[in-house]
């Protein structure tokens, strides 16, 4: 056994003799093996499936095989742990009757601390190596990126946008492909790619569609997207997840993914039934002003500044609705162009 | 102080300053002067801010405005810190005149006085921490009283967010200087064999800021509360209700306490250990508390300027925070976070060096690794300045930022890895005591363990997107500081009590205390896990009816969790004051330095002659092993055997003993008396 603190420091260092400490590391590590091969297939098999938010969309079932596999790579080191701890109570404690006594005074052991420090390592770096693998293969995962995403879906020509809208205390949805009408229904089509365009008129909201597996901060003045392509129909809850007031408790309301001939024939009459309303609001735009003065809760598209800065950054205009790639065109959306891409399956 | 040339030529008679009488102790500076200070602080503060901004009023006609709220919270605090005599040492000086240095008064009038005693400033914070927790526990039963119905309230909404705010708000502030406050102005001086901190009067001061960011913060109630939680996010910030300037005052205040203590321990650590005091013979526990200050000074300022901008915001109508005027939201939540993640280790790190510090003493074996068990701590403290923005990983910021921070949160796993590494190490044939403050240890680990783990799903992007902002982030910090540092603090409590009163707390109710508030503690907060995973927002006042049996299952644990407290203020109460069992002298068998002398009854210098360190403290098994430090002739009471530190010090007569040369050459080169 070698010892990390200089021997002349150490006086009457008892060290144990090699054998004795090997039948402890023999009951542990059979203790940890059995207890790891227990719980690690109960995980696969019988966990995985409920681990929430679920598989209603690509980013929803990247984020319960991720929680999979991080409770598969931390369950056997929480076992190791908690299997120590008891196993020392018990085996090492002050024995009742006997006189007590001091234990051997081991200061280290220099292939101990490099062991654990190499394994924490690799744990952690293989945790960090797959995160982001999966970070990148469900583009974003579903979290919100920003005005302009970097991991976007492959194929964009078939995306809905849709423009969520945070206020105080109601979330509201415009359909841009559909005459950017206003609605506070999220109807979405199943399998299909879906860009949410997050953004707030007052103060910081996070809309978080739960079985979607999409959370994106409302931010007044950002537009934050947020990509998510569904898998199964059925309703899902939105809740504002950041504290916005007083009635950030009641903030919620619910979301259903229906067929995309059902979806089609809603938006097209939802649109045509608002178009009077629709005429009077804010022509569509990435992000809105809120009303200077804030009487009647009007808002107002952007300032021209705005689409300066967007227009310096994308080579073209907002207004024109001539949008990059990941902006997808809001010049209609047809049932026919959903389902036709490949749906992830694990 | 004007010891200093005393100290320097201690020689043989060693160091013994007369103490100091007051000729009128009602007519002096006391906590008495410093609320009547505050009081006419805060009536000039409201006066000049109503006369100069009164256009300005928040509501019409009622006088109150934020600028006047600002005034008056900026000026009771300076009145407060001015009544208790904190200022009278830089006044005189201001005005040309050497203020006359004095000794800390002995009596027992002391507890509420500005005292340069670090004995005395230590007991203080004891007793403001943990008020402050009772007080920030009530308002944690308050919101788990609102969550035992998903629909039907207790409270009126704002009312709720008033109370999530104060609770959050208020156990941040105690949780900061909870350990730093209370144990590390008590026991570093006497770990490393110094007379007193490197700043006296700042560490007297600290300790009377930090109760005043209290008051502050709870001057938001009647100012109509803030609702922004403890994280008062921007937009919401600059709207609020006027009880946001007191969040904003207090936590400037409360940050300047702790901006003061943490520089004040650094200089002492640095420059105040006894001769032979190596770095490599450090007690762990200051280890951590270096590391903990080195937080407590670099990242502080951040917060204070954060909420400065808001004041200004507020109050000047400058526009840091609104983003239609120049100014972004993102930037609060930055600066914020920049102080906000740094500061959760420093409610985490002197709870692993609290731990570090007992378990050889209970397992009656040397630190394993201690190298690695210091390492750990700065490397933790080093790592959490690149680990922010993963509390924004959902709002928008650069995206291609998130894998950087996801590397680096995850990265600070390995040197809080060092900590287990440390304690399972420790452990590997021991002998262990199934003391007390043993058993808290242990509980430290196994409540770390989850918290931990569940920190490395938090730090993973595709997981956090689902658990950002939910109940699960709730219970993750829960478990790593009440699971954590508050574990390791109770722990040290029934440890250092006997060194603290010289009394023994009862060992019954400090094991009922112990598993009632562990199982209470698990109960309450591993629920709360899956309620954020199965989709519950935090800072709500409704949520899902399918959640109602694990919230109500949580909200009866958390009043059993708070009845626990009550147990520990019992016996404290009863085991100190009303039924005193006096302590043995070391009642742990413990190596340590502090534990070889009686600190309860030391005099406010502590040392007449400094100790010479010949070793570590940790030199459990080993019959050869030098003592931790050549003792003979450091106190003249312990000599004497009686008399206590409230005696005038001089009337005792002279130590025992002359001065015997250190052996070896333990000392060469390192005679740091200065």
């Amino acid at each position: 056994m070698s010892h990390v603190e200089p021997p002349s420091e150490h006086p009457g260092d008892g060290r144990v003799a090699r054998g004795a400490n090997m039948p402890h590391f023999a009951r542990l590590f059979a203790i940890w093996l059995l207890g790891t091969a227990i719980v690690e297939p109960v995980l696969y098999f019988l966990v995985w499936p409920h681990i929430p938010p679920g598989t209603m969309t690509d980013a929803a079932r990247g984020a319960q095989f991720d929680a999979l596999v991080l409770t598969m790579m931390a369950s056997p080191v929480v076992i190791a742990v908690l299997e120590y701890f008891v196993y020392a109570m018990v085996v090492w404690h002050q024995k009742k009757g006997e006189p007590p006594e001091d234990g051997p005074p081991i200061w280290g052991h220099v292939g101990i601390q490099a062991g654990w420090i190499g394994i924490t390592s690799a744990i952690v770096m293989g945790a960090f190596v797959f995160g982001t693998y999966e970070l990148i293969n469900t583009a974003g995962s579903g979290g919100g990126e920003g005005p302009s995403p970097i991991w976007t879906p492959a194929e964009t020509n078939d995306m809905l946008t849709v423009q969520v809208i945070g206020q105080q205390w109601l979330w509201t949805y415009r359909y841009p492909q559909f005459g950017g009408f206003e609605t506070p229904e999220l109807i979405l089509p199943n399998h299909t790619k879906i860009a949410f365009h997050v953004t707030s008129l007052d103060v910081i909201h996070d809309f978080w569609a739960y079985q979607l597996g999409v959370k994106a901060d409302a931010n007044p003045n950002v537009d934050n997207v947020a990509f998510a392509t569904t898998n199964e129909t059925g309703r899902f809850t939105v809740r504002c997840d950041e504290l916005c007031g007083i009635w950030h408790g009641a903030m919620y309301n619910y979301g259903y993914i229906v067929s995309p001939t059902t979806f089609y024939k809603w938006a097209t009459s939802t649109e045509k039934k608002l178009s009077p309303l629709t005429k009077i609001l804010p022509k569509f735009a990435w992000t809105y002003n809120p009303s200077a003065n804030g009487a009647g809760g009007g808002y107002y598209p952007a300032s021209d500044a705005f689409y300066q800065v967007y227009k310096y950054e994308y080579g073209t205009s907002g207004k024109e609705g001539n949008l990059p790639a990941v902006h997808v065109k809001p010049s209609g959306w047809k049932p026919s162009q959903a389902g036709s891409h490949h749906v992830r399956e694990r | 102080m004007a010891a200093t040339t005393m100290e320097l030529g201690a020689g043989a008679t060693g160091y013994r300053p007369t103490a100091t009488r007051l000729a009128h102790p009602w007519l002096s500076l006391n906590v008495i002067t410093a609320f009547l200070g505050a009081a006419a602080g805060y009536g000039i503060g409201h006066w000049i801010g109503n006369y100069i901004a009164s256009n300005y009023a928040v509501v019409q006609n009622t006088g109150q405005n934020n600028v006047a709220v600002v005034l008056a919270l900026f000026f009771g605090v300076l009145g407060f810190v001015a009544g208790i005599g904190g200022l009278n040492y830089p006044i005189l000086k201001i005005f040309g005149r050497q203020p006359e240095e004095r000794a800390p008064v002995q009596d027992w009038t002391k507890y509420f006085r500005f005292s340069t005693d670090h004995k005395v400033v230590g007991k203080q914070y004891l007793v403001g921490v943990i008020g402050m927790f009772f007080i920030g526990g009530l308002f944690a039963m308050a919101i788990r009283t609102e969550l035992t119905n998903p629909n039907t309230h207790f409270f009126a909404p704002d009312i709720y967010l008033q109370i999530v705010s104060e609770h959050g708000t208020i156990m941040m502030m105690m949780a900061t200087s909870l350990v730093v406050g209370p144990l590390g102005n008590f026991l570093v001086p006497l770990m490393i064999g110094s007379r007193r901190m490197a700043f006296p009067r700042l560490e007297a001061i600290s300790f009377w800021i930090f109760l005043c960011g209290l008051m502050v913060i709870l001057t938001a109630l009647p100012l109509g509360g803030f609702d922004t939680g403890w994280t008062g996010y921007a937009p919401l910030q600059t709207e609020a209700a006027p009880g946001m300037d007191a969040y904003l005052v207090g936590f400037g205040t409360i940050g300047t306490g702790m901006i003061l203590n943490g520089f004040n321990q650094i200089v002492t650590i640095v420059n105040y250990r006894a001769p032979g005091m190596r770095w490599s013979r450090l007690p762990i526990f200051v280890w951590s508390m270096l590391a903990t200050s080195f937080l407590l000074t670099l990242a502080t300022p951040v917060l204070f300027v954060a909420g400065w901008f808001g004041v200004l915001d507020r109050t000047a109508q400058t526009a840091f925070y609104v983003n239609t005027h120049g100014g972004s939201s993102y930037l609060w939540e930055n600066l914020f976070w920049f102080f906000g993640h740094p500061e959760v280790y420093i409610m985490a790190i002197p709870g692993f060096g609290l731990v570090g510090e007992m378990l050889p003493v209970f397992t009656r074996k040397p630190l394993f690794a201690y190298r690695v068990g210091a390492a750990g701590m700065f490397g933790v403290a080093l790592l959490s300045f690149f680990v922010w923005q993963h509390h924004l990983f959902v709002s928008g910021i650069n995206p291609d930022m998130r894998p950087v921070f996801m590397l680096t949160t995850e990265l600070i796993s390995i040197p809080t890895g060092f900590i287990y590494l440390i304690g399972m190490g420790t452990l590997w044939r021991a002998r262990i005591r199934f003391t007390v403050p043993m058993m808290f240890c242990l509980a430290m680990y196994f409540n770390f363990l989850i918290g931990g783990i569940t920190g490395v799903y938090n730090s993973d992007v595709p997981v956090d997107v689902t658990i950002h902002g939910s109940f699960f982030v709730m219970a993750h910090f829960h478990y790593t500081i009440m699971g954590g540092l508050l574990f390791a603090f109770f722990g040290a409590v029934y440890y250092y009590t006997p060194l603290f009163t010289g009394k023994m707390l009862n060992n019954t109710l400090a094991k009922i205390h112990f598993w009632w508030m562990f199982i209470a503690f698990n109960f309450t907060f591993f629920p709360l896990f899956i309620v954020g995973f199965l989709g519950m927002p935090r800072r709500v006042f409704e949520y899902a009816p399918r959640l109602q049996v694990l919230n109500d299952w949580a909200s009866a644990s958390a009043y059993l969790l708070g009845m626990s407290f009550l147990v520990f203020a019992v016996n404290f109460v009863w085991s100190v004051w009303v039924d005193p069992r006096p302590a043995p002298a070391n009642p742990w068998q413990s190596l340590g330095l502090e534990w070889q002398l009686p600190a309860y009854k030391m005099p406010w210098y502590n040392f007449e002659r400094l100790p010479i360190i010949l070793s570590d403290p940790y030199h459990y098994g080993e019959r050869e092993a030098l003592p931790v430090a050549h003792l003979q002739g450091v106190l003249a009471l312990a000599g004497a055997g009686a008399g206590g530190g409230l005696a005038p010090v001089g009337a005792v007569g002279p130590g025992p003993g002359p001065e015997t040369a250190p052996p070896g050459g333990q000392a060469d080169g390192e005679d740091q008396r200065r």
